[in-house]
């Protein structure tokens, strides 16, 4: 199963975490948001200087791109990062 | 006469505010995150303590001090605890609908971005036989 983390994380931050977390997936650079609009899961002026970020959700997609499972968090201490997504996800199966 | 150290209100004060200023530390374990029953149980403890403390400081003034500090401390440790409440019962559950989000059975929006290595990834790169999750998350911050 292939994963991929999206954020508004600039590149370097994104290197740092991977390195320091140990992560082998991508972790990819969305600084203007604009995948996160796309996917709808902006979340306006919730970062640490107002601006704008992802809310949490995870998306699972098949084969051909056709999305299967969809978690959308309630709350957002939850859920806010990779790792704990991913617990989840395995608690899931 | 000299009266005595009521040290439940400051005991009680001191845990009440670790209470609320232990809410990051105890964040960092889903077992006290995902709901902060620790947090709130500082604050019982905090309360038991104070309520003693007042107890004692206006039942027997001539014994133990504290009728007018012990009344602040109380009053502060509420507004902190009502802060603490408003914050984990209201404001981190403010998460935006996204009622427009992909649903199950639609097609996920294409998209190129760089990961880590600044190298270019689509989507097309990520589908795999035995499926893909993306993950949106806030940030390291």
């Amino acid at each position: 199963m292939q994963i991929a983390a999206i954020s508004v994380d600039p590149v370097e931050i994104s290197r740092g975490h991977a390195q320091k977390v140990g992560y082998t997936f991508p972790l990819l650079s969305d600084t203007g948001a604009v995948v996160i609009k796309r996917y709808d899961v902006l979340h306006g002026g919730a970062g640490p200087k107002g601006n704008d970020i992802a809310r949490p959700a995870e998306f699972y997609v098949d084969a051909e791109g056709t999305v299967r499972w969809v978690n959308l968090t309630e709350n957002i201490a939850v859920r806010a990062r990779p790792e704990q997504a991913l617990a989840a996800i395995d608690a899931a199966k | 006469m000299k009266r005595k150290w009521n040290w439940p209100l400051w005991v009680g004060f001191v845990v009440a505010v670790g209470g609320l200023f232990s809410y990051q530390y105890f964040a960092l374990f889903p077992i006290t995150r995902d709901f902060p029953w620790a947090n709130l149980l500082l604050f019982g403890i905090g309360a038991v303590l104070l309520l003693a403390g007042l107890f004692r400081a206006f039942g027997r003034p001539q014994v133990y001090r504290g009728k007018i500090f012990g009344s602040i401390f109380t009053a502060i440790a509420l507004l902190l605890f009502a802060f603490l409440c408003y914050e984990i019962f209201y404001v981190l559950r403010q998460v935006p609908l996204s009622a427009q989000a992909p649903r199950i059975g639609e097609k996920a929006p294409d998209f190129t971005l760089p990961d880590q290595d600044g190298k270019r990834v689509a989507l097309a790169d990520l589908l795999s036989p035995n499926g893909t999750v993306l993950i949106f998350y806030r940030g390291y911050w």
